[in-house]
């Protein structure tokens, strides 16, 4: 069975760095405070290395690669 | 199942509070049997679930979720030793029918805790009541214990006089023993881990109190009262119609017109009212008197009944004076942890208090309030910056000409007014049921 992934933010650790912006930048835009705006739709197949990579490069730990989609 | 065969179920209106004695005082263990018989806990399965399921219960904290859905996931976990948690913090200064129900009923509400836990296998209880009433709810407790009447034990945790305190996951932490705030839950609802990491069952105490009749008479009696999709009662705070908040069982489904008991002639003394509370939604005075006490129906007019609050707002007060205290309020209250509630609601409250004031001219009107309101909603771990944009856009769409007026700098003469909110510490002698 496929699974469906997409990315969620926890925003009691975040801390606007950004890096995540950087790295994914097809799912994530900062808002003018400079935290992310995720989107919540599921994560296309192409884009799943990034976002791992975007989740190992935050340096709060903050970003998730859940299954299911809301 | 059916535990108690002599005292009757109550006929028709009210149900939780018939039982209320008339000096004001708490109603004690050996009136509280009288009234309502025991329970035998021991007989408590997972059927009482099913009679949950069956009577249409849900949550009166304000999420309105089914409450069986809840107590079966967490059933479902059973190996890891759930853990039942009382809810009454009542964070929500608008509203007292927790608290009434603490100091009057505690035994109703102690019954609902016990066969919650009998009927999810919890091994632990924890009541989780604000400072002020630890000391009355711990010697109801203890009068039960000494009739044995629960067979998990039940701690006490005094809640925090804060917004925030009785969110889900706030009541998790200050169980753990950490500051009473919200986290990040979404991958992990406290239902699945919560307290120690087993599986928590945070449910309001006046839902309890339902449960304890629910358990007694059935399903059916249930719903006996109200629509067949949403029925029974709720307690309502009803604050600004009388001198001082008063509490009332209401029947789902019955129109607010009744409820208020307004007479024609003085609905026009006010604007509208707040619904649902500070999370809530202003209802203008027409829709509110119109209004059928039912969540979908208050959803519909961007409120929310939320916990039960229906706050009246007189004309001699200005809409957006009291609309930008409370959101300065809810500023204050957020628990600065989630950059977009700490920016957003600072940069909104203030905006709300320029509109209010007039002093300073809005180049672009209310619009960049509508963006912060949509900057903020969803983006924190709990559900206050989604309060409080619901609170903010019903106050721009019901008060539309005093926002136009505002804005084209017309005097204002509510600027003096006092806020809608009712102090801490109120008196509950002022009780009625319709």
């Amino acid at each position: 069975m496929r699974r469906r992934l997409t990315l969620k933010v926890d925003p009691v650790s975040c801390d606007g760095h950004g890096v995540c912006a950087e790295l994914i930048p097809e799912r994530i835009s900062l808002d003018r405070w400079g935290y992310p705006i995720v989107d919540r739709d599921e994560l296309p197949d192409h884009l799943h290395d990034h976002a791992a990579r975007a989740v190992r490069a935050c340096p709060r730990l903050a970003l998730h690669v859940v299954e299911g989609v809301r | 199942m059916r535990s108690l065969l002599s005292p009757p179920p109550p006929d028709g209106l009210p149900r939780l509070l018939c039982g209320l004695a008339a000096d004001g005082g708490q109603v004690g263990i050996h009136d509280h049997l009288s009234r309502w018989g025991a329970l035998r806990l021991s007989h408590v399965g997972p059927g009482l679930i099913d009679w949950i399921e069956q009577s249409g219960l849900v949550g009166h904290g304000g999420a309105w979720f089914p409450v069986a859905t809840k107590w079966r996931s967490v059933r479902g976990r059973l190996l890891n030793r759930p853990v039942v948690v009382a809810n009454g913090a009542e964070g929500e200064p608008l509203s007292s029918k927790d608290a009434l129900l603490l100091t009057r009923l505690p035994h109703l509400v102690l019954d609902g805790a016990s066969l919650a836990a009998a009927a999810v296998g919890a091994t632990r209880i924890v009541v989780y009541v604000p400072e002020r009433l630890v000391r009355s709810v711990r010697a109801a407790v203890a009068d039960r214990q000494k009739l044995a009447i629960d067979p998990v034990p039940m701690e006490i945790l005094a809640a925090p006089d804060r917004f925030i305190a009785g969110q889900e996951s706030s009541v998790v932490n200050a169980i753990e023993g950490r500051a009473a705030l919200p986290s990040f839950v979404d991958i992990r609802p406290v239902r699945q881990q919560g307290v120690g990491g087993r599986p928590t069952l945070v449910q309001n105490v006046e839902t309890l109190a339902h449960v304890a009749l629910i358990a007694r008479f059935g399903p059916e009696w249930f719903r006996g009262i109200g629509p067949s999709e949403a029925p029974g009662t709720m307690l309502l705070t009803i604050t600004g119609r009388w001198a001082g908040p008063r509490i009332i069982e209401a029947p789902l489904g019955a129109p607010l017109r009744s409820i208020l008991e307004l007479p024609d002639d003085q609905s026009s003394r006010f604007w509208g009212a707040l619904l649902g509370g500070y999370g809530g939604g202003w209802v203008e005075m027409g829709t509110l008197l119109d209004l059928t006490l039912s969540e979908p129906a208050a959803r519909e007019m961007g409120a929310t009944l939320g916990a039960g609050i229906v706050a009246l707002l007189p004309r001699s007060t200005c809409p957006l004076v009291e609309t930008a205290k409370v959101v300065r309020y809810l500023e204050q209250q957020s628990a600065r942890q989630c950059g977009p509630c700490v920016n957003g609601l600072s940069e909104v409250a203030r905006l709300c208090e320029v509109l209010a004031s007039s002093s300073q001219w809005l180049p672009e009107g209310i619009k960049p309030i509508l963006e912060l309101c949509d900057l903020i909603e969803g983006r924190g771990a709990c559900r206050h910056p989604d309060g409080a944009a619901r609170f903010i856009r019903s106050a721009l769409r019901v008060f539309g000409a005093d926002v136009k007026a505002h804005l084209e700098g017309r005097p204002c003469g509510g600027v003096r007014t006092a806020p809608p909110s009712s102090p801490r510490g109120r008196s509950y002698r002022r009780v009625g049921a319709r």
